[in-house]
């Protein structure tokens, strides 16, 4: 029997938080308003209507880019995507395909394995139906709102790599500030591409399944267990396994075919004629790199390297930006950084309601209980240096700066409620008498 | 004022301000004319009865507010628009008034007027011949005097040829001169709105009054059109004019051609120099305009799905529905390459052809049209030869360079007093650079001075 590896790629759209639409001055502020009242001639398709483009949409897809390590194409074009389907009231959507504004760029997983973004391009998003008993109901105030799609290589081996990932785009685009990226709302759509192969195969499978229309990233997980169990078991049957696009029953726990290859489009891609060339001069891209934030992965690695907090604390610190931001501004007020990340961390800080003042004061009221008898401090230093014989040896053959770890051993025993210069002091009587 | 109604625009402003007539009293004159004449030409699909305004005929593909425009198709024949094309807004700020919606090809589409599904318009000239297309109504009220001016499109020659086969003037400006906001899309990347007027100078007001970027056409260029009547006014001498020799051969009518030559013999005593040049990538311009013609207009139609416009995809008809089908083969996986993008190629080579021979000369003129206006009927079954009637005029579009059809004689070089029966007007075709309306302009108002063709009119005593 042979051992089979998943192939796995994945889509992700992402809705950006621009106030107005792709391609017309709609508010692009749909979610929870009344039905078809955030439209006008152009997203709802009428006939005449053209596309005019929301810059500020395209400077948030080449940030996305940016941050993703992506090269920003100096020229792109959008093309028409034709296809029919009643939430899409021109019949096609403006989209990128041949040359899409952002390509080649990279996300490093938290196991170190490194994903290749294919390319991350701009588009817009269709209407909303809603089906109602028979009948069904059309919603443009969707129609039109700027998508970006991040398109991967087959590169994740597994569903926790795909987890990871996507919880890093998620935050990437809160940091970014470009979109909410609410799973729930709708904001942020995964779609996975999994085939499976047997391990040492070089060649990528001859087909692949499409996971669509998953709105968490638990029952993403699991559909993609499910369909790698599935698809193993059928070539270890022997048969043939289709492409073909599948969804997640979430009661059912598995997955179904929603349309097979025969059904597939031809999408008879062009170039779209009513918008000109997309070009992005060296200028701009400057200026938009200099709005790239630290991103929250960069954020955590420094405040383990630099502040020396732990892992996992860094890693919820950096994980939102707001209370990173909020972290940074209590530091520099010589408290120690730990002290501050156990305190956020633990008394679950509500920094919406707390000045960062708030927290140095708090912090530096604890330290009251400062030890300042010198006879004790001298006690203490004596047992220190009894258990550090050798550390007194190369102190004393002319190497004085490993009082400091003579010093730290102190402050350890204090709990750090200790004047680390007193200490040091102290230490250097002791040792030169 | 005995006849208002056979004023031109320039001619009409003028006597308003001098106050020989009111407002009301002009679009009362137009109204008792469409009165008499639209049932037996066919040339509004909707009249409005304003009493004040300058009246304007606007090609029923462009779309205005809470006036139905159907684009000649059944389809759309429940939609009224909730908004007005940009060209309509910057008219009305202008003081101009729609009168009516005009007749025209099924979404623009044909070389006759024949397409529209609520009727063909009849030549003024001759009721038995078709007007040309597809702004047939707007070229049609124009010369039946039931406008001041109209508003045409222009995707291959549908300014130009109806304008040129019912003797007015015509202009199709360079794409991206006038916005395309509210024109309703056939091919996105050759469509144009231009003016069909009584004479040269009026083409020349309009096109200043509609011009210009706007923030709704992101291919509109933000560079104005002013008319200088200082430049208008210049005179061609020394002027270097082109002939190219690939209009000149198999295809075109003896008798056109004729008039051609005579036009352009004008030009020359007016001081003009006169030079052959060459098209050469002229023979492939056809084909390559019905591979991306179709392509575009497949996806530009897409919308009309017979969900959202309440009428059956069933009313469409066999002309469109025939672009649609090549067009949706041509841009299908597998054929993208032999099709659009070579297609698209030649485009570049037609272009190209054009920015050669605009290096030595200002202008390049020719026919509009291989033949004056024909039956009705005639080539309704062999879409080819309906094909071929664009021959002249479809290079421009794949160029985006600007085009003007001017009155320059009959058929057989006969005048209406004589009243021949195959006594047709012809069409002279200016062509300039990108963005340089203002030498075409030039050319047609210097010819115009020292011809009467544009003065003259069809006998439709008869009819009244």
């Amino acid at each position: 029997m042979k051992n089979y590896e998943p192939v796995m790629g994945l889509e992700v759209h992402v809705e950006l938080n621009t106030k107005t639409k792709m391609f017309c001055r709609c508010s692009a502020d749909y979610f929870g308003k009344q039905p078809n009242t955030h439209t006008c001639p152009v997203c709802l398709g009428l006939p005449g209507a053209l596309p005019y483009i929301n810059k500020q949409a395209i400077e948030n897809c080449i940030k996305i880019g940016l941050a993703l390590g992506c090269t920003i194409s100096p020229t792109s074009l959008f093309e028409r995507k034709n296809y029919f389907y009643p939430d899409l009231p021109k019949g096609f959507q403006t989209s990128q395909y041949r040359w899409p504004l952002c390509i080649t760029g990279n996300l490093k997983l938290e196991d170190g394995n490194l994903i290749r973004i294919n390319r991350v391009h701009q588009e817009e998003d269709t209407g909303k139906l809603t089906h109602l008993g028979g009948e069904t109901l059309i919603d443009y105030n969707r129609s039109g709102v700027p998508l970006v799609e991040i398109v991967t290589e087959p590169d994740f081996k597994d569903t926790s790599q795909i987890k990871d990932y996507a919880k890093k785009l998620q935050q990437l685009f809160r940091y970014l500030g470009v979109s909410n990226a609410d799973m729930e709302k709708g904001d942020m759509r995964l779609e996975a591409n999994i085939s499976v192969r047997p391990v040492g195969q070089k060649e990528l499978p001859s087909y692949r399944v499409e996971l669509k229309n998953i709105n968490s990233f638990r029952f993403m997980v699991a559909a993609g267990e499910y369909e790698i169990k599935r698809q193993i078991t059928a070539l270890e049957k022997g048969e043939k396994i289709s492409q073909e696009t599948r969804g997640w029953d979430e009661d059912k726990k598995s997955t179904y075919v929603q349309r097979s290859k025969e059904e597939a489009h031809d999408y008879r891609y062009f170039p779209e004629p009513d918008l000109p060339q997309l070009t992005i001069d060296n200028g701009q891209l400057t200026i938009l790199k200099t709005t790239i934030p630290e991103l929250p992965w960069e954020k955590s690695k420094r405040y383990v390297e630099e502040l020396e907090i732990k892992k996992a604390d860094a890693e919820i610190l950096a994980e939102d930006k707001k209370l990173a931001e909020f972290f940074e501004e209590t530091l520099e007020h010589g408290v120690d950084a730990k002290d501050i990340a156990n305190y956020i961390i633990n008394k679950k800080i509500d920094i919406e309601n707390t000045h960062p003042g708030q927290i140095i004061e708090q912090l530096k009221k604890k330290k009251t209980g400062v030890i300042d008898s010198l006879e004790e401090l001298e006690k203490i230093a004596k047992k220190v240096i009894e258990e550090n014989p050798n550390f007194v040896e190369i102190y004393k053959k002319g190497k004085t700066t490993v009082i400091m770890a003579l010093v730290g051993a102190v402050m350890k025993k204090t709990s750090g409620k200790a004047d680390a210069q007193k200490v040091r002091s102290i230490l250097e009587q002791l040792l030169t008498k | 004022m005995s006849d208002i109604t056979s004023l031109t625009l320039t001619q009409t402003l003028q006597a308003l301000k001098d106050k020989k007539f009111s407002e009301q009293e002009l679009n009362s004159s137009y109204l008792n004319r469409i009165n008499t004449l639209n049932s037996k030409l066919n040339i509004f699909l909707e009249v409005k009865k304003n009493t004040s305004g300058i009246p304007a005929g606007i090609k029923d593909v462009i779309s205005t507010k809470n006036i139905q425009t159907t684009a000649g198709s059944k389809i759309l024949s429940n939609y009224i628009p909730p908004y007005n094309a940009t060209a309509v807004e910057r008219l009305l700020e202008q003081g101009v008034s729609i009168i009516g919606k005009t007749n025209c090809d099924e979404f623009a589409m044909g070389s006759s007027g024949e397409n529209s599904a609520y009727g063909p318009t009849k030549n003024p000239w001759d009721e038995t011949k078709v007007p040309g297309g597809t702004s047939s109504g707007s070229a049609v009220a124009v010369a039946s005097d039931c406008c001041v001016f109209a508003l045409g499109s222009d995707t291959g020659g549908s300014i130009r040829q109806p304008a040129s086969l019912c003797g007015v003037v015509g202009l199709k400006p360079s794409y991206g001169r006038v916005s395309r906001y509210g024109l309703i899309a056939a091919v996105s990347s050759f469509d144009t709105v231009g003016p069909i007027t009584k004479s040269v100078e009026d083409a020349s007001l309009v096109l200043d009054w509609i011009s210009g970027g706007d923030n709704y056409d992101s291919n509109a260029k933000v560079e104005k059109f002013t008319l200088q009547p200082q430049g208008l006014k210049a005179g061609v001498k020394g002027l270097k004019v082109g002939m190219p020799k690939e209009y000149f051969g198999e295809g075109l009518d003896n008798s056109v051609k004729k008039v051609i030559e005579e036009a352009i013999e004008k030009l020359k005593e007016l001081g003009a120099e006169i030079v052959e040049v060459s098209l050469p990538h002229s023979q492939y311009a056809l084909a390559a305009y019905y591979i991306l013609n179709p392509s575009e207009i497949s996806s530009n139609l897409a919308r009309y799905d017979g969900i959202r416009f309440g009428q059956s995809r069933e009313t469409i008809g066999a002309e469109v529905k025939r672009r649609i089908m090549l067009g949706t083969y041509s841009l299908s996986s597998g054929y993208w390459d032999d099709y659009f993008a070579k297609a698209a190629k030649v485009r570049t080579l037609v272009k190209m052809d054009f920015e050669k021979a605009f290096e030595s000369v200002d202008a390049i003129v020719g026919p509009v049209s291989p033949t004056v206006a024909w039956n009705l009927g005639e080539k309704v079954d062999d879409p080819l030869k309906m094909y071929l009637a664009d021959i002249y005029t479809i290079s421009a579009n794949l160029a985006g360079i600007p085009g003007l059809s001017v009155p320059c004689g009959f058929s057989e070089g006969l005048l209406r007093s004589v009243n021949h029966e195959r006594s047709l007007p012809v069409g002279l075709q200016i062509l300039g650079k990108h963005f340089d309306e203002e030498t075409i302009l030039k050319v047609g108002y210097a010819y115009e001075q020292i011809t009467d063709w544009h003065n003259q009119k069809p006998d439709l005593r008869f009819k009244i």
